[in-house]
Order: C-alpha cells, then sequence, then structure tokens
C-alpha cells in the first residue's frame, strides 16, 4: 500500500532572529484527524514554529507542505483558506465586536464572501444557514450565553473560548492551537480538551496543540513533539516522550513527570 | 567646486532649523509616545510673538526672545503635557495624533483671533552680537552674515547640551524608560509625570528657539514656511526612525543643503524647480516610510500594561431603550422634513447657502468615516482627492465639454484610483505611518498638480460656468437645483457607508481593527479589505469635492490642499468619526458655526479662524471621548433621559445585561 500523504509535512524548517536559532531542523508530520501535541519549554521555539506554518514569519529554509501543497510564499490569508485555522498565545480577539461577530467574520471568510457589491446591493444580511452554523459552533465551545455579548465585556478565560469558536467556525482541516488553556482555570481547561477531542473526532479536523499543561496534552493528543532551544529533542506517544531522558532533563529537569 | 558650496552654504541655517524641531519630534516621541504634528505651529506662534513684539512694540531682540521663547516655549510645552497629554498617555496613538493635529490647526488660528490680522515681517536676530545686516566673512564666495551664524551657532549649542542631558544624566535614562510604560516606571519609584513634562518643556523650547531662527531667515513672515518647517522635520525624523537624534539632526541639515544646492543648479523658472524642488521633503518621508521597515510598526503598543485600561464605551445607539429609539428615529424624520421643507420654502439665501455648504461637506467627512471610523486608520488626504474629483470634472467640462455632473462621476473614479495607488503604496502601514504616507502624499499634491496653472487656474481656481451644467431648466443656481442635488447624493453617500459598516467589508474591517494578523488568519484578504475602503472613500470625497465646489462656483486649490484635509479630520472627531450622523453634524455644525460668529463678531476677529479654533479645541477632547464630544453628550443625554422616562424598561434592559454577565462570570 502506498505511503498516505500527511495532512502537514515539516521538512528542515529553520528560522532565526539575528544570531538566536530560534528553530533548527524542524522535520515532522501531522496526519488528516490526528492530535499531535507540541511541548517543551517557554523559548523552544515553539510559537515561532506555528507563525512560520501560518505565514506570519517565513523559514530561512525547509519546507512547510499543507494538504499537498508547498506552502512558500504564501500569504496568512491564503494559508488560512487551504485550512490551517490557529487561536493565539496572546489573545488576539476583535475587540468592540460581539462574540457572534466574530464567529461571523469566520464563516463568511470560510465562504469567500466579502465582496465590496454585495454590500451595496444589501445582499450581505446573515442567512439562517450561517446563523444556525454559528450556533453549532458556539454551542460545541459552550459559551451559546455570550453570543451577543461584546468581547470588551469578557474575561480572558472566555476570550480564549471566544478565540478558539471563531477558529473552528472556520472549519479548518487542522487547527493549531496555541496555549489553549493559558489563563484558564481547571475547569475551563477540561472544558477546551473536552472541545479539541470532539473536533477531532466528530469533525476529523487535525490538532497541533501546544500546551505547558502536560496533563490536558496528554487527554488530548495522539502523539507528542518535544522541542528544546529550537531543535527536536524526541517524537512518539506521550508516554514514550516523557520517559525519554532526554525530554526528562531539558523539560522537566529533576522533578520528573509523575 | 566653489559653485556648489555658493549653493549649498545657504541651506545650512534653514537645515539647522529643520534639526531643532526634527530633534524635538524624536525626543517628544520617545519620552512620551506623541508624535507632535503641532511643533511647526509652536514655532510658528513663537515667531509670531517675537516679530508683533520687535516689529510693533520696540522691543530689542534679547527681550522679545525672553518672552517668546524662554517664557512662551516652555509655558505652551507644559501646558499642553500637563493639560492634555498627560491625560491621554494611555490613549492609543491615533488619539495622540488627532490631539497633535488639533494643537497644528487651532493654534496657528488662534494667533489671529488673539492679535488680529497682522502684517509682520521678520528681520530681528535673537543674539544681539550678531547683526543681520553684517557680513562676517565669506565661504567659497557666500557671504555669512549674522543671521547665519546666529542659526548655525545655536543650534550647534542646543543640540550638544540636549546630548548631555540624554546620554549621561539619570533624567535622559528615565525619560526613555517613561515611553514604554509611564506606569511601570512609576512603579520603580519615579515620577514618571515629571520626566514626561520636562521632554515636553524642553522639545518645546526646541521648538520655538527654531521658530525665532528660522524667521529671520526667511525674511518675510509667512505661516507656509513654518509647514515647510514641521514637514522637513518630519521626514528628517523618519529617517532616523523616530530614535536617533544625531541622524535625525543629520539628515534635516541634508535637507536643508540638497533644496538651496537644487534650487541652483535647476533653472529658476523650469518645471522641475516649481515641481521638485518643494517637494523635496515629502518625497523624503515617502521614501523613509516605503524604505525603512522600523516605520511600519511605529505605533504597536509596548505598554505591557495597557491591558488594565478599561474598553472604549459603545455608541448611544446601540444602548438606548428601544422605546427611546423609536422616539428619537420619529424625531430625526421629523427634523429632517421640516429642514427640507425649510430649505424649499421659506430659508433666505445666506442661510440656505450655509446649509448647503455643509450638506456638501458633509459628504466630504463621509469618506473619513468610512477611513477612520470603520478602518481605524488616519488619512490626512481627503481634501486632496476631494480637490482631484473637482478639478478633474471642471477641467473635463471646460476641454471636452463634458457635463461638470458627468465629469464628477469621472472625477470620482480618479479620486478613488488615487486612493487605491496610495492604499497600495502603504499597504505596510497603519497608524501614524499611514497618517504620514498621506500628509505627504496630500503636500506632493499641493506642490504639483494643485500649484499648476493648467490644472487648477491658479490661486484663484477654475470658476464654474453655468453652461458646464447644461440648460437652466436643469441646473438652476438660483433655484433649489444646488439643495436638491447636495441632499440626494448625501442620502445616497449615508446609505452607501451604512450598507458598508453592517456588510461583510464593514465586518471584516471592525475586525481588523482588533487585530489584523487574527483576521488574516480567518482568510480574510487585509489587503483588499484596505484597498477596496480606500478607493470607497476616495470616490466619496470626489463627489463631495466637486459638489463643494459646485456650491462655492470656483474650484479652488486653497480649498483642498494638505491645511484643509487636517481641518476636514478635527472637524470630524470632534462630532463623531464612528457615526455617519457624526460627519453630517460637523459639516453642517462648521458652516453654521462659522455664519453665527461672523453675525455677531467683529469682523477683526476672524470667524472663520475661530470656528477652525472651537473645533480644534473640541477635537482635544478626543481622547478623552474617543467617540466624539457630540456623541459623548449624546449618550449622557440619553441616559438622563431614560432615567427620568423609562425608567422601568432602563431597569428591565439593566437586568438583562447583569444576567448575562452573571451567567457569562459563571461559565
Amino acid at each position: 500500500m502506498a505511503d498516505v500523504e500527511p495532512l502537514l509535512r515539516l521538512k528542515a524548517v529553520c528560522k532565526s532572529f539575528g544570531g538566536i536559532q530560534a528553530v533548527h531542523s524542524i522535520s515532522f508530520n501531522v496526519a488528516a484527524g490526528e492530535s499531535v501535541g507540541l511541548v517543551g519549554p517557554n523559548g523552544a521555539g515553539k510559537t515561532t514554529l506555528f507563525n512560520c506554518v501560518c505565514g506570519q514569519l517565513r523559514p530561512e529554509s525547509g519546507d512547510i507542505v499543507f494538504d499537498g501543497t508547498l506552502l512558500e510564499g504564501l500569504p496568512t490569508y491564503k494559508r488560512a483558506r487551504l485550512g490551517i485555522g490557529r487561536t493565539y498565545q496572546r489573545v488576539e480577539v476583535f475587540t468592540d465586536m460581539s462574540v457572534r461577530d466574530h464567529l461571523m467574520v469566520a464563516e463568511r471568510s470560510r465562504r469567500g464572501e466579502g465582496r465590496l457589491w454585495r454590500d451595496l446591493l444589501n445582499l450581505s444580511k446573515p442567512t439562517k444557514d450561517e446563523m444556525e452554523r454559528v450556533h453549532a459552533t458556539l454551542e460545541l465551545v459552550g459559551i451559546t450565553q455570550l453570543a451577543d455579548t461584546s468581547v470588551n465585556a469578557l474575561g480572558l478565560g472566555n476570550c480564549r473560548l471566544v478565540e478558539l469558536a471563531r477558529a473552528l467556525a472556520a472549519e479548518p482541516k487542522i487547527l493549531l492551537a496555541d496555549e489553549p488553556s493559558s489563563g484558564l482555570d481547571l475547569h475551563e481547561t477540561a472544558e477546551v480538551a473536552a472541545v479539541l477531542r470532539t473536533v477531532q473526532r466528530e469533525r476529523g479536523t487535525a490538532v497541533l496543540l501546544v500546551e505547558h499543561d502536560l496533563s490536558m496534552v496528554a487527554e488530548v493528543v495522539d502523539r507528542t513533539v518535544v522541542m528544546d532551544l529550537g531543535s527536536m529533542l524526541a517524537e512518539g506517544t506521550f508516554d514514550e516522550v516523557m520517559a525519554n531522558a532526554l525530554v526528562r532533563d531539558a523539560y522537566l529537569g529533576q522533578v520528573g513527570l509523575k | 567646486m566653489e559653485q556648489f558650496f555658493g549653493f549649498a552654504l545657504p541651506g545650512v541655517p534653514y537645515g539647522c532649523t529643520y534639526a531643532l524641531v526634527a530633534v524635538c519630534l524624536v525626543l517628544t516621541y520617545q519620552a512620551t509616545g506623541v508624535f507632535n504634528f503641532a511643533f511647526g505651529a509652536q514655532a510658528f506662534a513663537s515667531a509670531f510673538v517675537f516679530t508683533w513684539l520687535t516689529q510693533y512694540h520696540g522691543w530689542s531682540g534679547w527681550e522679545a526672545f525672553l518672552v517668546s521663547v524662554v517664557a512662551l516655549g516652555p509655558l505652551l510645552g507644559w501646558a499642553f503635557d500637563r493639560l492634555l497629554f498627560r491625560h491621554i498617555s494611555n490613549a492609543n496613538s491615533t488619539a495622540k495624533m488627532v490631539c497633535s493635529l488639533a494643537l497644528l490647526v487651532g493654534i496657528p488660528s488662534l494667533l489671529p483671533v488673539i492679535f488680529g490680522p497682522q502684517n509682520l515681517d521678520a528681520t530681528t536676530t535673537i543674539l544681539p552680537f550678531f547683526n543681520p545686516n553684517v557680513v562676517y566673512f565669506t565661504i567659497a564666495g557666500t557671504p555669512i552674515n549674522g543671521i547665519y551664524l546666529a542659526t548655525i551657532s545655536v543650534t550647534i549649542v542646543v543640540l550638544i547640551l540636549l546630548t548631555i542631558l540624554l546620554r549621561y544624566t539619570s533624567l535622559g535614562l528615565q525619560m526613555r524608560a517613561a515611553v514604554e510604560s509611564r506606569r511601570l516606571v512609576q512603579l520603580d519609584g519615579v515620577n514618571a509625570n515629571g520626566v514626561v513634562a520636562i521632554a515636553w518643556i524642553v522639545s518645546s523650547f526646541m521648538a520655538s528657539l527654531a521658530g525665532v531662527l528660522l524667521a529671520p531667515v526667511f525674511g518675510a513672515f509667512n505661516s507656509d514656511d513654518f509647514v515647510t518647517l514641521t514637514v522637513t522635520a518630519i521626514a528628517a525624523a523618519a529617517w532616523a526612525l523616530l530614535r536617533s537624534m544625531p541622524i535625525a539632526a543629520g539628515v534635516a541639515v541634508l535637507i536643508g543643503v540638497a533644496t538651496t544646492v537644487l534650487q541652483g543648479y535647476i533653472p529658476p523658472d523650469s518645471f522641475w524647480n516649481a515641481a521638485v524642488v518643494p517637494s523635496i521633503p515629502f518625497l523624503a518621508i515617502a521614501a523613509a516610510l516605503l524604505i525603512l521597515p522600523g516605520m511600519r510598526n511605529l505605533d504597536a503598543s509596548r505598554d505591557p500594561l495597557a491591558t488594565i485600561d478599561p474598553p472604549p464605551p459603545p455608541i448611544a445607539a446601540t444602548t438606548r431603550a428601544p422605546s427611546m429609539n423609536r422616539i428619537i428615529r420619529v424625531l430625526w424624520w421629523a427634523l429632517f422634513a421640516a429642514f427640507c421643507v425649510s430649505m424649499l420654502t421659506w430659508m433666505p439665501v445666506a442661510w440656505a447657502t450655509v446649509f448647503n455648504n455643509g450638506l456638501t461637506y458633509s459628504i466630504v467627512l463621509l469618506s473619513i468615516t468610512l477611513i477612520t471610523g470603520m478602518a481605524g486608520q488616519l488619512s490626512l488626504c481627503q481634501a486632496t482627492l476631494a480637490g482631484v474629483g473637482a478639478f478633474t470634472a471642471a477641467q473635463l467640462a471646460n476641454h471636452l465639454g463634458l457635463n461638470l455632473l458627468i465629469g464628477g462621476l469621472v472625477g470620482a473614479a480618479l479620486a478613488a484610483a488615487v486612493a487605491v495607488v496610495l492604499a497600495l503604496l502603504s499597504l505596510r502601514l497603519k497608524g501614524l505611518g499611514l497618517a504620514l504616507m498621506t500628509l505627504a502624499a496630500a503636500l506632493l499634491f499641493d506642490a504639483t498638480f494643485f500649484n499648476s496653472t493648467s490644472i487648477t487656474g491658479g490661486p484663484e481656481g477654475v470658476s464654474i460656468q453655468a453652461k458646464w451644467l447644461g440648460t437652466h431648466a436643469f441646473f438652476n443656481f438660483d433655484g433649489h437645483a444646488m439643495f436638491l442635488l447636495s441632499i440626494s447624493v448625501l442620502i445616497v453617500a449615508v446609505v452607501v457607508v451604512l450598507l458598508v459598516r453592517k456588510g461583510t467589508v464593514g465586518r471584516n474591517l471592525a475586525a481588523m481593527r482588533g487585530s489584523e494578523t487574527a483576521t488574516a488568519g480567518l482568510g480574510v484578504n487585509p489587503t483588499w479589505q484596505r484597498i477596496m475602503v480606500f478607493a470607497l472613500s476616495g470616490a466619496i470625497a470626489g463627489i463631495g469635492g466637486l459638489l463643494h465646489s459646485l456650491e462655492q462656483q470656483v474650484v479652488s486649490p486653497t480649498d483642498w490642499n494638505a491645511d484643509i484635509s487636517l481641518v476636514l479630520v478635527v472637524l470630524v472627531v470632534t462630532t463623531s468619526v464612528t457615526t455617519v450622523e457624526g460627519a453630517i453634524q460637523a459639516g453642517i455644525g462648521f458652516f453654521v458655526t462659522e455664519q453665527i460668529l461672523t453675525t455677531v463678531l467683529p469682523a477683526r476677529i476672524g470667524a472663520s479662524s475661530l470656528t477652525v479654533v472651537l473645533f480644534a479645541f473640541g477635537a482635544l477632547t478626543y481622547a478623552s471621548h474617543p467617540e466624539g464630544v457630540l456623541e459623548y453628550q449624546k449618550r449622557k443625554g440619553t441616559a438622563r433621559f431614560e432615567r427620568l422616562f423609562f425608567a422601568r424598561e432602563a431597569e428591565s434592559e439593566e437586568l438583562k445585561a447583569h444576567a448575562i454577565s452573571t451567567s457569562a462570570a459563571n461559565g
């Protein structure tokens, strides 16, 4: 049987800032519908790698192939249209907008709409189908009650959920979740983990998860990649990598994972 | 070589004064985060007072220097900080820019109101031992007189002292830290407000100094020369990335020298001398913005404590009780109907003209609502786009016999095309960078196209002829044609803006205001959104420009120059830049206020200047009330009215809101 082409393939990706090698020759794959954890201490280069995949940064060398398309030179919005969704380490919400409008931006973008003439002819009113899809995503993330609230009135935890819902509303093939539990309490973290599992299982969305909460990583991912100081230390199942001596030294120090 | 030096040396004193203001811009930006467009106006104010005292009151240069520079300069700087900028230190860069623009527009307009129109001739220098009429020595055939020596020596001394202050004192270190986060510096026990106040006082002193040094260099006293001073200083500061004072000073001197060298080599009566030489500072700004990557993220917030600021309040219309909304809507329609009936029946001609001016201006102002209110970007060339529309239509009618109104559509298309070119040039710019680029474009148009007699018909402009509008029966100036045309186009423009705002593009623009990165991450092409809104804004400005010129019956370059662009921003920001009614209130309010002041005030106090001053003071409140003064008052009035008459309904709305927020808090 021929090998199945992975959804996301990173091959020897390098990125440096001045003299600092933020990402050094990183290679791994993410299959369609797979959930992969990307862990490592602060400064390991995880978010930089995300930025390279999404097009916010341009790698100096290496290839990033998504769904058979080489991403080199493609701007962020074109990568998003290919099916790469993302949440951010530092929350990026649309101030002054309601939660529902956040999802409407994603929904309209998913449909490839945004033509000025449609606005001028008053053809841009939300359709029933759009509203239902937005409602379904809100329900999935568990923030239906916040639909008409402005994000200005929300705390960090809810803003993270809005970000997640917005990314899911675009129905990405892969979701790059950058520390989604940061700033959330235990209950909220469990909810986010459940949502990530659900979208992976029910929608077949691949998930690449950057997370410091290792219990959440263990709960969500099928496979884990460990980075440290820009390089890849280990790859395997969560238990395998956590048993790796290099990982324990670099990432967990002498304490280890209980 | 001697000829080169002969051309270059006269540029040095100009360059020195430019250097002083460029260093002021860098110092203030580094210490306070404010890009103070108003330094040119401060320089003008000090030079005005200095010349006024020496010319009309017989004061010596030293005495006038003490009052106009040593006292007035720092006093203005202290007042700007204490009364204005200190209170908006945590506001976004657009708010700070708007406040400094308001000062730039307001100060030169305030002086004639206080002192009356003056015919000043600046010849006195501040240093009594340098006589302006004495040639002390000659370099490469260039006579060096007292003006040269005073300007160069003062500039060198001041720059050395400033360098010592910033590099070798703890005050300099504190100033640099304060710009990152005034609140964090205060947590370290530093009196950040005091540090910033000193930065303002020092930089304002230098701006005043530059003003009085520059006035005798030019010989005659002209406010346009101070615009050149500001723009050249901006160009120099831009090349220094608003960071390095030595680079800013060096580039400023270089621009001064380059200008006189080009003036010397290019034949004085050629097109190039008229077009290229005055354009050097604007080209320098544009080049810095396009070439230097550091200019692209000038106003990215660096304050780690920025997130503790409360969000801006929602606009009044979104928070009103439904019954209140219904009542207001009915009242608006009644007012609109009464206005239309009045304009068509009993309105005196003078007031009809005032309202027609207001309606046409409102259309131009709506273009700012699109760019600034919806896209969150500050464009300082909307009057230029209006002028492009108006001149295109006038020239098409003049040379091709095309009906003016049809030509107006072509003009709108051309204005949209110019706006698109600007959008493409400034793709990577936002905030301050975009404002500077659009200002450079406006000034470039002033120096080139709007300065060309073949396009604008000279300073008097192109008079509109009745035959350009078809038969008398079709368009009768003496009847109600102008009103009907203006109100119809305004309604169309309002509907267009409202449709865009509630449509997909409006939603995308709102999202981009919040986070352009995240919007692009959803698949929205930010470049295309920006191009669309620029094009539409340009087209609306172009049509508004033609209609306003039609009302004036002349298309004049002075109606659509860069100064007017700044005034337009100040007007609409004062009322509300986020709502269409804000643009209409600003347009009509400006002309109504001017008419009332003309009627009640003596002619000595220019009503037009005073109107600009009033709106400029209104715009100063932008930072505290970014929704606009009228919008703020509307919100307060609405709340008061609702408390009185809709207590029960408001209470139930409040309870509903409380229930939502409580359930949100509970997850």
